[in-house]
């Protein structure tokens, strides 16, 4: 026993998170007796009681869990404990539940724990769509159904959208630019375990009196600042999701610049690199506001500042300006990891290069300075000061510019290959391409301030941004599972089962969010529990469309667990593909390479003779072409 | 060496596939009825862009559907496509005609807006208040009388709506009149809108508000202007004192002089 409390595990993790909860909890009350003030404090948006603990526990676990160690023992100047790899990958399943520096394993950690929370979402969303079958409240009240859509949205983009790429790309990206690992494994595995707690503040708000929080994810000023205990939850949670992802694209930005295998020169990187730099560009600069922004509503709330309470001399739009300037880029930080996939999966499967690849990875970085000049456009009729709507809104749409030229190079490639689709990853990433592109169109149309004063906050906002992230985001998500888990996994999954995931999700995708756009330019506003009875046949309609796409999401979760423990052996490279990650064997061998690959060439010279992306360790050196291949020549 | 591409049949396909969407997409009123005179020059712009779009559309549509006929492989072929890295004239094309496309969109928005936005001369203003989870009005011009959950509004006179919000956000949406603004606690909003069809409408707050929000509604009655001076000439009732301070209290969102291009 006293063993396991010395050893970083669960146990002592578990002690962490009580005595830092406990240590709160005094702090909190010992502070207000000598204030003397009453031990507890039960206005509904203060608990410091509650609020302090929810920040002293999570760290309390962390540090118990042994996050913490190796640095603690460094910064004190300890004997630090030599590098033993004993920390390092996985040989049974318990060393996933464990704190592990192998960018591998936290790969998996990601994705796993994402996608549990996937689910959790999806079932919120199953029964907001239950409530809106018919006009009228039948199975929650409103205040409840308020929680629902704002715990959905919250999960859905914190804790998977968000992070699901970040464990794609853990896992990926440093077999693709040939790395051993990520540059910073430690400060890798506490980003992945900050993650969980987030999760489990969203979803265990719903046990604090006054309910889960119920101001929409966007989380308004005022309303967010005098809701009940839940909101700050919210606040919490995000901290932890938001420090997991600044420090994790950190991780990412000093990965790429610095352990690219040799050769491997800024336009040899492959789309899915450059997609990560692009994306973790814009984490380390918007995500600090959000959770600035949040820090500021729950001193309002605990603390009685007055940021933005107009009473007190506060000022309610400016929380919008703060939101929005880490939110808008956020949106681009939920798809170009997946232009990324995207571009991966097109052309490995048209055995194309990819069309364009400068112009593809200039749009990228395109798409990341513009970001952060367009973040007024959802504030339309917020009552800024109107004359920015106008630079906002020519900034809004020429972003649709670079974001065109990726699905116009995507297309291109197609041209002249040999189109496979037998693999679902390929018939999700084609799918996209339809599904984003109407996406795109609504967001030009909302970028028109007239337009846009009509359909704000109705449900054809909830139509754009469900086919922006789900017929986007998730597309390529699916897309990125599918080609990578046998690479992952080293088995292959079952296409069949593929094949009935990939049409249900379209037809499900289609049914469910193309008449929200109708229904909103009609006259129906959105985040409501009740509706005209005029809209009651559509969204009817809507909620069958939407239990169809969580039904057959069933079928992947089956397809993904059953193929993982029984499908058939993966080779390396089954769908062979140039990277460098599918040049090992699958799933990769514990430090990845046994000497770092050296690289020669492009990573898309699919079809060009004797062109060689990388020479792997072992391999004779005979083999690479006598010409210099020119990549992205236009 | 390549092969060539049918381009003028492709270009014939998505002409074609996109007058087709276009002819249906027209032929439905999306927005609903219009009753304010922006209400038709937000529609045509919205028109404008549903043709613009189902070209966008049918393009990728035909042109990855044409990929997907024409390239994809044959039964048993290992091989790989043509080595095709790109084409400069083609990503010029691709990125210069889009960005021409969006420019004239943002113009013709920009015109639209200073259009739906100008404020005449003479318009009369009434004071909105929000309220978890109601609405009321005032009259300022007309001895400041006072109504509850009802607005009634003379025909074919610019209104200019003031709005303060008492406690949290809330949105003022009439969907006739496609004209939407949110109410601000602390700051007077400004909206600007000229009902131009006799009838009963609703409005409906569409900034999250609280529990009540989904039923936070009042009634909207335009009517000509002997009616509403009739009926505005029968309310008693004045602006009670904390609204009326709320509206001394409120800062201007476009405090001068940077308030041209309206509210």
């Amino acid at each position: 026993m006293t063993a396991a409390i010395k050893q970083p595990g669960w146990i002592r993790g578990a002690l962490g998170a009580i005595l830092g909860a406990a240590f709160g909890f005094a702090l909190v009350v010992a502070l207000r007796k000598a204030s003397g003030l009453p031990a507890y404090q039960t206005e509904q948006t203060g608990y410091p009681q509650v609020v302090v603990p929810l920040i002293t526990g999570p760290l309390g676990f962390l540090l118990g869990f042994g996050c913490f160690d190796y640095w603690l023992r460094w910064a004190a100047g300890m004997p630090t404990i030599p590098e033993d790899h004993s920390q390092h990958g996985a040989t049974s399943w318990k060393d996933y539940f464990r704190f592990n520096t192998d960018h591998k394993v936290i790969g998996i950690q990601y994705i796993c724990t994402t996608f549990f929370f996937f689910f959790v979402g999806g079932l919120l969303a199953m029964l907001i769509r239950a409530e809106l079958a018919r006009p009228g409240t039948q199975i929650v009240d409103a205040a409840t159904f308020n929680s629902l859509f704002s715990t959905h949205a919250a999960i859905m983009i914190f804790l998977f959208v968000i992070p699901v790429f970040a464990g794609i790309a853990n896992y990926v990206l440093p077999l693709m630019i040939g790395a051993p690992d990520m540059a910073f494994p430690r400060l890798n595995a506490l980003s992945f375990w900050m993650l969980p707690l987030a999760g489990l503040m969203f979803v265990g708000s719903f046990l604090a009196p006054g309910g889960a929080f119920d101001a929409g994810w966007t989380g308004y000023a005022p309303l967010s600042t005098g809701a009940p205990l839940g909101q700050s939850f919210f606040n919490l949670g995000v901290q932890f999701a938001g420090a997991s992802s600044i420090a994790t694209a950190l991780n990412f930005l000093v990965t790429i610049i610095t352990m690219r295998a040799p050769g491997m020169t800024f336009w040899r990187m492959p789309l899915l690199v450059w997609a990560n730099l692009s994306t973790s560009l814009l984490v380390v600069a918007a995500t600090p506001f959000i959770a600035g922004v949040q820090f500021m509503v729950l001193f309002d709330r605990a603390l009685h500042t007055n940021f933005f309470q107009f009473a007190g001399g506060g000022d309610v739009v400016s929380y919008q300006h703060i939101f929005w300037f880490y939110s808008h880029p956020a949106v681009y930080i939920m798809m170009l990891p997946g232009f990324g996939i995207i571009s991966e999966v097109i052309s490995t499967h048209a055995r194309k290069p990819v069309f364009g690849y400068r112009l593809m990875a200039l749009a990228l970085i395109g798409i990341v300075v513009l970001s952060y000049s367009v973040w007024a456009h959802h504030m339309f009729v917020a009552g800024m000061f109107s004359w920015l709507r106008v630079p906002m809104m020519i900034t809004t749409l020429l972003i649709a510019v670079p974001t065109g030229i990726k699905i116009f190079s995507w297309i291109g490639t197609l041209y002249f290959g040999k189109i496979h689709t037998y693999s679902t990853a390929m018939l999700f990433a084609l799918a996209f391409i339809v599904t984003f592109t109407i996406g795109g169109i609504s967001g030009v149309m909302l970028g028109m301030v007239p337009i846009d004063i009509h359909v704000s906050d109705t449900y054809f906002i909830v139509a754009h941004i469900h086919f922006v992230l789900f017929g986007g985001s998730v597309f390529t998500i699916f897309s990125g599972i599918y080609h990578w888990f046998p690479k992952i996994t080293g088995r292959m999954y079952d296409e069949k089962l593929g094949r009935i995931h990939f049409w249900g999700t379209l037809f499900g995708t289609w049914v469910t969010f193309i008449p929200m756009h109708w229904i909103g330019m009609d006259g129906m506003p959105r985040r409501v529990a009740d509706y005209a009875t005029q809209f009651g046949d559509w969204n009817l309609l809507i909620s069958c469309g939407a239990f169809i796409l969580g039904a057959v999401q069933l079928v992947f979760l089956y397809n993904m667990i059953v193929s993982w423990r029984f499908g058939p052996k993966a080779v390396g490279n089954p769908w062979r593909a140039n990277s460098i990650e599918w040049q090992v064997s699958s799933p990769p061998p514990i430090f990845n390479f046994p000497e770092i690959p050296r690289v020669v060439g492009g990573p898309y010279e699919y079809g060009v003779p004797g062109a060689r992306h990388a020479i792997m360790p072992g391999e004779s050196v005979e083999a690479p072409s006598a010409e210099p291949t020119v990549v992205g020549s236009a | 060496m390549y092969g060539r591409l049918p381009i003028a049949k492709m270009l014939a396909a998505t002409v074609a596939l996109a007058a087709a969407i276009s002819a249906v997409m027209l032929s439905i009123n999306w927005d609903g009825q219009e009753a304010s005179t922006a209400a038709p020059k937000i529609d045509d712009l919205l028109n404008v862009m549903i043709v613009l779009s189902s070209l966008v559309f049918s393009l990728v549509v035909v042109a990855l559907f044409y990929a997907l006929w024409k390239f994809k492989v044959k039964p048993g072929d290992e091989s790989d496509g043509e080595p095709i890295h790109g084409n400069t004239r083609l990503e010029i094309a691709w990125t210069v005609i889009p960005t021409i496309i969006v420019l004239f969109g943002a113009g013709y928005s920009w015109s639209v807006l200073n259009s739906i936005e100008k404020l005449g001369k003479n318009p009369l203003t009434v004071d909105v208040f929000s309220q978890q989870y109601a609405w009321s009005f005032g009259y300022p011009g007309k001895g400041n009388v006072y109504v509850q959950g009802e607005m009634h509004v003379p025909l074919n006179r610019q209104i200019q709506f003031k709005m303060h919000a008492q406690d949290v956000i809330h949105s003022f949406w009439v969907p006739e009149w496609r004209i939407k603004k949110d109410n601000v606690p602390g700051i007077t909003t400004t909206a600007i809108v000229t009902p131009d069809k006799l009838g009963t409408y609703q409005l409906i707050c569409t900034e999250l508000c609280g529990f009540g929000h989904a039923s936070m509604r009042a009634k909207v009655v335009v009517e000509t202007p002997a009616d509403f001076q009739k009926w505005v000439g029968s309310l008693e009732e004045k602006v009670p004192a904390p609204l009326a301070e709320s509206i001394n209290q409120d800062t201007e969102a476009n405090p001068t002089p940077i308030n041209a291009g309206g509210a």
